[in-house]
């Protein structure tokens, strides 16, 4: 089929990505908008298969099945409390894709450019585009393939760490090679010389060179951030296959690999800096890696952890009407959301108001709670944002922390001194009674004292929050 | 430093101020115990567990009295002891300085630093060592058992093969901890609960117990609890009367009245007059929780329980707290080691007497040689006074400039941004050649759309969408496909590379993204 055809396909399935990504403003039409996506998605291919310049085409149409046949079994297997490492290890397969279609694209490049004039002529497809170009456009497409692959090379080594922080394969904590810094800028610097190499040459060599740092970059990047600051690099990691996907479509002169690679790139971009601002960190600072230097000695923190059982508990929640339960980390890590449903069920048929609070930057990517929480079947009308239910916390009987810790950490506004200070915070300590369920005394992900288990109307609930929920439901009826 | 409690000297006070639990606790602070043979015993420690905790066992009162450096004592001391006293020594026990003129003069000339436990200013940081609070919970809760065993009947209703039983109907008047406790202890033990305050705030308070709060057909201007650190203070006259006339209309229906009505420093007011207690059915008891300050009915006879001629039993004691000896005193030692803890904050053992500090200095009646009595007003509010709405005070003028300066303010962000990117954009025109600005276009359209589009996200779908943009950039499957027919073998490999794993991506993603949509649901 002609050129039209293709480019008009295109321009639907741009249309239908747009709206894909827009659907997600409310729950009811993101279901619709997921369909937008599948159905977008399955009529750019089919375009480009039935396209120009696409040969080999049964062979596409055997390994589009194999893949999804993985990808099938990988989204029905995975534990909803295993989403950010899936989400992690699937950028890594865009990355790796970017640097392969970059090194085609180079490939090709070299062959176009040593056949003559008449055999010019026979090409089709992206090759005759390519023959077209003249010496100054060669040398943009040459920046643009060297951008994708660079980017694509960051992202696969980036989102394999990530990953592996997420699965807890690699220590969590942020760790850098002797040289810190100076490693990463080095490398950065490599590549950019290897750039003026390969625009002048055109040669495979510095193409290789740049691949190699690029993907230590990738490595050592993610290596040095901590894993508290996960949302934000798997936010960035999404940015970034995305920019991969622009340049790719750069140098391939594929407007929807432009349009849908911008898309992603600056839908990635701003989920970044919504996390960055729920934690009042610098996108920069959360890059480079660990926490800020704290200006002066941490407020000592003074009292006791008053510690409380599964009756005490109980009781507080039979007496209380309204009842704000803050979901972290913890509770996906003891898979307790099921447990806490349970818990809010029984709750609100006593008539109770049962709410949920969640943080920002609770869990491990952007709305971890909120998925977990509507896996186990908790109304999401019910589930509220931090500046929804903020200035509610004085009116309320009961807040029952689970498994969060620095979210809910009164030193990021009381200690000027706190690395978390300024950062805003669920302020439940305002409630009458806080309840936190954590497994010991220790500090949480990012390492910080928590004054809140300090508090007089703190008691702490210690335990496994699934055994510690379980104890509890066997308690109110 | 040595700390020592003697044995309690007033009649029939059988609390004591350490406990063997607190002793340990207070060792922790580096401090030294000590106590007088026997002074546990009538709350049920004996000498040998204390001496099991390492508490030094003195035999007389003089001997400890002269041998320690900190005296914890509950009941305010009598001559005698404070005759015991020296500049060395500090004095920590009730010690009611409002109406103990003497005392503190006594203790001024002998030099001793003295901290009155029911001076603890009643804000948050001092509620673990809020002595009052703790002794009057008790009291609360021993009200409603001393009546119920006065009250012949049952608490729950019950219908049995042998009758029916109706509830008790309790009044408990006066919300405050004494009542709350009282009010609980009343429900649980399954009497239809009823509870009346002058502080309209704490209905709050006495509906979360189970009781039912009863309302006046009353309105004045409420006085702000916060003023008065969270205590009662005096009523008009025309509200005390709509005041008794509620309890009038009440009196005949309640089996068990308690009263627990105080104002700091005042007689307590009468709020059951003798004509009540004559509507009352016989059988009826009231527990007079005020009794030591005159009492809420004036037919109360202090420390006594009579009967009246129609039947109506009124329990007067003074000494609910010390009737449960065993629990008060390990709640009262628990509030003077926090106390301690406060007065010890390098946990030396060593006393840092601070006289900045909010608590000890509201607590402290007499200090080196001086009254100290009565305290200035804290510097931390007792209660957060009602929030005042600050914002609420804009005219609407202002509220106006403030919009039209944030319109303003937005308008100069968004031309600045345009202009710098235009400028660029038409920076790159100049050179690029013009096949690229085609590319270039469709891409700052796209990233535009995209600010545009995901700003509207709902932060509850941050995950979908992370999902979804994970298989929409699975994108990059074009180029894998554009090329995988052109070329060599190397080309062939790796294009099909690409397609196969972009094809996990896309089915996997969008897989997903359907998986968690499908959960959320409305209630």
């Amino acid at each position: 089929m002609d050129f039209g055809f293709t480019t008009a396909a295109y321009v639907v399935a741009a249309v239908l990505f747009i709206l894909s990504l827009g659907g997600l403003s409310g729950q009811e039409s993101a279901k619709r908008a997921v369909w937008y996506g599948i159905v977008g998605m399955a009529l750019a291919v089919f375009a480009t298969l039935i396209g120009p310049g696409a040969g080999l085409w049964w062979l596409s149409i055997l390994l589009i099945p194999a893949g999804g046949i993985i990808g099938y079994q990988l989204a029905n297997r995975v534990q909803m409390t295993q989403m950010p490492e899936l989400v992690a290890a699937m950028h890594s397969l865009v990355g790796l894709a970017a640097v392969f279609v970059g090194f085609i694209a180079h490939i090709e490049l070299g062959r176009v450019m040593v056949m003559g004039a008449e055999e010019k002529k026979a090409l089709e497809g992206f090759a005759k585009l390519l023959a077209k170009k003249d010496a100054v456009e060669i040398g943009i497409l040459r920046v643009e393939l060297f951008l994708g692959i660079f980017i694509g090379a960051v992202t696969f080594t980036g989102s394999v760490v990530a990953y592996g922080k997420l699965a807890g394969k690699l220590t969590s904590a942020a760790t850098k090679l002797p040289g810190g810094h100076a490693l990463n800028a080095g490398a950065a610097i490599l590549s950019l010389i290897t750039l003026i190499w390969y625009c002048n040459t055109g040669g495979f060599l510095p193409l290789a060179i740049m691949t190699i740092a690029a993907l230590f970059i990738g490595y050592h990047l993610i290596m040095g951030i901590g894993g508290a600051d996960m949302p934000v690099v798997v936010s960035m990691l999404n940015s970034y296959s995305g920019w991969a996907a622009a340049a790719i479509g750069f140098s391939l002169g594929n407007d929807l690999l432009i349009v849908v690679g911008a898309l992603v790139g600056s839908s990635g971009a701003i989920l970044s800096y919504i996390m960055c601002k729920a934690m009042n960190r610098s996108f920069i600072s959360v890059i480079l890696g660990g926490f800020g230097g704290a200006a002066g000695p941490a407020m000592e923190v003074e009292g006791e952890q008053v510690a409380i059982d599964a009756d005490g508990v109980a009781t507080a929640l039979e007496e209380a009407d309204s009842i704000v339960i803050i979901p972290g980390y913890g509770m996906a890590v003891a898979q307790a959301q099921q447990n806490v449903a349970e818990l809010t069920r029984r709750l609100r048929a006593k008539g109770k108001t049962v709410r949920f609070a969640i943080h920002p930057v609770a869990g491990r990517l952007p709305g971890h709670m909120n998925v977990l929480l509507a896996e186990a079947k908790v109304p999401y009308d019910i589930v509220l944002e931090m500046d929804e239910i903020n200035d509610d916390f004085p009116e309320t009987d009961v807040s029952i922390v689970i498994g969060s810790n620095d979210i809910v950490n009164p030193a990021a506004q009381e200690d000027p001194n706190s690395p978390i200070a300024g950062m805003p915070v669920l302020e439940c300590w305002k409630s009458k009674q806080v309840f936190v369920s954590k497994r010991g005394q220790g500090t949480g992900y990012s390492g910080i004292e928590n004054p809140l288990f300090f508090k007089e109307n703190t008691r702490m609930f210690y335990g496994d929050a699934k055994k510690s929920l379980d104890d509890l439901l066997t308690r109110i009826s | 430093m040595k700390i020592g409690t003697p044995k309690e000297i007033f009649d029939g006070e059988n609390r004591v101020a350490m406990t063997p639990d607190s002793a340990r606790q207070l060792q922790k602070l580096g401090y030294e115990c000590a106590i007088e043979s026997g002074a546990g015993l009538a709350a049920g420690f004996s000498d040998a567990t204390y001496e099991e905790a390492g508490v030094e066992v003195i035999k007389t009162a003089a001997a400890l009295w002269k041998e320690v450096d900190i005296i914890a004592k509950v009941r305010q001391p009598n001559e005698t002891e404070l005759k015991r006293l020296n500049s060395e020594k500090t004095l920590i026990s009730f010690f009611n300085p409002g109406g103990n003129e003497d005392g503190m003069e006594l203790a001024k000339a002998k030099g001793a630093n003295v901290i009155a436990m029911e001076m603890v200013p009643r804000i948050s940081r001092a509620q673990k060592m809020d002595a009052l609070s703790s002794m009057a919970n008790i009291a609360g809760y021993r009200a409603v058992i001393e009546a119920g065993n006065n009250f012949g009947r049952f608490f729950t209703g019950q219908v049995t093969a042998a009758g029916k039983v109706p509830p008790a109907k309790v009044l408990v008047v006066g919300a405050g901890v004494a009542g709350l406790a009282a009010i609980g202890t009343s429900t649980s033990l399954g009497a239809i609960t009823l509870a009346f305050d002058v502080r309209p705030e704490v209905a709050e308070q006495v509906e979360s117990m189970g009781a039912e709060f009863v309302y006046l057909d009353f309105e004045e201007e409420g006085g702000d609890g916060a003023a008065t650190g969270g205590y009662a203070s005096v009523q008009s006259d025309e509200f005390r009367e709509a005041q008794l006339a509620k309890f009038r209309e009440l009196a005949p229906e309640v089996d068990i009245v308690i009263t627990t009505a105080l104002i700091p420093n005042r007689e307590a007011p009468e709020l059951w007059t003798k004509d009540m207690v004559e509507a009352m059915k016989p059988g009826s008891v009231i527990v007079d929780l005020a009794a030591e300050k005159g009492g809420n009915c004036k037919l109360t006879v202090a420390d006594e329980k009579i009967v009246t001629d129609n039947g109506v039993t009124i329990i007067g004691y003074t000494d609910f707290p010390s009737r449960m000896a065993a629990q008060a005193s390990s709640l009262y030692a628990t509030n003077i080691r926090h106390m301690m803890a406060d007065l010890t904050p390098e946990k030396d053992g060593q006393i840092n007497h601070d006289m900045e500090d909010d608590v000890i200095r509201g607590a402290t009646v007499t200090f080196e040689g001086e009254i100290t009595f009565p305290p200035p007003p804290p510097k931390v509010q007792a209660i957060a006074a009602q929030p005042k709405k600050e914002v609420k005070e804009l005219t609407p003028e202002e509220i106006r400039a403030q919009e039209v300066a944030e319109f303003k303010k937005q308008t100069k962000n968004q031309v600045t941004l345009l202009t710098v990117g235009a400028v660029l954009l038409l920076g790159v025109g100049l050179v690029a050649p013009a096949s690229f600005m085609q590319h270039f276009i469709v891409f700052v359209l796209s990233v535009f759309v995209g600010f545009q589009v995901i700003w509207n996200v709902a932060h509850s779908l941050h995950t979908p969408l992370m999902a979804v943009t994970n298989a929409i950039s699975s994108i990059i499957i074009l180029g894998a496909l554009m090329q995988i027919g052109s070329g060599s073998f190397l080309v062939i490999l790796l294009a099909a590379l690409s397609v196969f794993m972009t094809g996990i991506n896309i089915f996997g993603g969008f897989l997903v993204t359907r998986r968690m949509l499908a959960m959320f649901q409305k209630s």
